[in-house]
């Protein structure tokens, strides 16, 4: 019987250094010295748990938990879902998803939001639920759309849902965003382009999944998301010593 | 060739960006949807130890301070333990030692209430002096920073700190003690967290 250690090391090359001038906000934003590398101890392998309790089953439909009765949020129907695996490809279950997106015009219900486009008065555009004991998660929303920001004039982000996943341990938490296949904007965006690797972009791209649409209903995309994973103790060099 | 590791890689990492409100914090958004927003109360009623509260801001590398930040708090008990099956312990019935803090849209000031956590084991049987783990996002951060908040009242065993001990150059240590006062009674700790500049704040990789 082994028992579980420290997570692997974060693989930096694949995620964007902290400072990126072309997504201008991270130039005064970016610390400048390096990162000081810690093996991880019981705060860091630890992480706050969460339960059914915290939540309510419905909040993981954005087409109606924020809609009066009756009605629903404007735009193209579909599920976003997947797992959440570790590096070792094993199912993170019971952790908590959340989500939030602008509505289909591009419009985010915030009141820092000042883009012409409208609020949809039936679309909160914020999500939650837990992984279930395979990992698997699933949300009901609608396709946002792209929008304009202030980096160049003329930048837009491609359709994207935020994301963010705990795992079990404070050093898995991560936060991130979800593109969607065919997205033309997806190559020509200054935050995605901080990605140095093309296969993290590719790994950052919902795949269209025609299999989990509902025939008539529901257009669906896949999203797995992968935590960083943890090595086992085979022999020595427990997080307490030996 | 050898044969290949079959391995998985990590999702890489995007910036929160400015309406990380909406969904972690949707009634700093401005609206109301959920039953209950999580991460407001981290230590419940019944968490034994000091009750603190702890304040700062987040300051650019212009001197700013910065208005959209999320913060997450991530601590143990007055006992040392961690509210989690691997966390050396029993919790309090209500504590969850997480907490998600927002700073003010005006003046970029955050402040968050708890208990004061105890001393936890660290590796090689060290002792970690008392400390909260923090987690910062925000718009123009690609990855979620860590660093970690010490107290300035625990001197002697922040000088043992395995952690305060590895950081080479001793002057960059300060950026990561917080000073205490007190304020109608109540201790408050003063956290200013600078991303860049001068003072630049102790991140690790964890």
């Amino acid at each position: 019987m082994t028992t579980e250690a420290e997570f692997y090391q974060r693989d930096r090359d694949r995620h964007p250094p902290a400072y990126t001038p072309g997504y201008k906000t991270s130039v005064a934003r970016s610390p400048r010295y390096s990162l000081i590398s810690l093996e991880n101890s019981v705060g860091d392998i630890t992480g706050p748990v969460f339960g059914h309790d915290d939540i309510d089953p419905s909040d993981n439909d954005l087409i109606y938990n924020y809609a009066d009765a009756g009605q629903s949020a404007i735009g193209e129907r579909i599920i976003l879902h997947g797992r959440v695996l570790d590096e070792n490809a094993r199912p993170v279950p019971n952790t908590l998803v959340e989500i939030w997106q602008a509505n289909a015009g591009g419009r985010y219900r915030h009141k820092k939001d000042t883009y012409i486009a409208p609020i949809d008065p039936h679309f909160g555009g914020c999500g939650r639920t837990m992984t279930d004991a395979a990992g698997y998660y699933y949300f009901r929303t609608v396709k946002p759309g792209a929008y304009p920001w202030r980096n160049h004039v003329n930048n837009w982000r491609p359709a994207h849902i935020h994301l963010s996943i705990f795992g079990t341990g404070f050093a898995q938490r991560l936060i991130t965003q979800c593109y969607f296949e065919g997205d033309p904007l997806i190559p020509l965006c200054p935050i995605i382009q901080t990605v140095p690797d093309q296969g993290a972009v590719a790994q950052l791209t919902a795949a269209l999944d025609l299999n989990a649409s509902i025939p008539l209903d529901t257009i669906a995309y896949k999203f797995d998301i992968v935590l960083r994973g943890r090595r086992s103790t085979l022999f020595e060099n427990r997080l307490e010593g030996n | 060739m050898a044969q290949s590791l079959d391995y998985l890689k990590e999702t890489p990492s995007q910036t929160a960006g400015p309406y990380v409100h909406i969904g972690l914090a949707p009634g700093a958004a401005g609206f109301d949807i959920y039953k209950s927003e999580l991460g407001w109360d981290i230590a419940g009623p019944n968490a034994a130890g000091e009750r603190i509260r702890v304040e700062g801001l987040v300051i650019d590398g212009t001197g700013s301070p910065v208005k959209d930040v999320m913060l997450e708090v991530w601590q143990a008990n007055a006992a040392g333990h961690y509210a989690h099956p691997e966390g050396g312990g029993e919790v309090e019935e209500g504590f969850r030692g997480w907490g998600r803090v927002i700073t003010d849209f005006e003046t970029g000031q955050w402040g968050f209430d708890t208990v004061k956590p105890g001393p936890t084991p660290g590796r090689n049987r060290t002792i970690q002096a008392p400390h909260l783990n923090l987690w910062i996002v925000a718009r123009g951060i690609n990855v979620g920073l860590n660093t970690r908040m010490y107290f300035a009242d625990e001197a002697a065993v922040n000088a043992t700190d395995p952690v305060l001990n590895i950081i080479e150059w001793e002057n960059r240590r300060a950026t990561l003690i917080a000073e205490r006062t007190l304020r109608d009674g109540v201790p408050v700790y003063r956290f200013d967290i600078r991303l860049q500049g001068d003072d630049e704040t102790v991140f690790f990789d964890i």
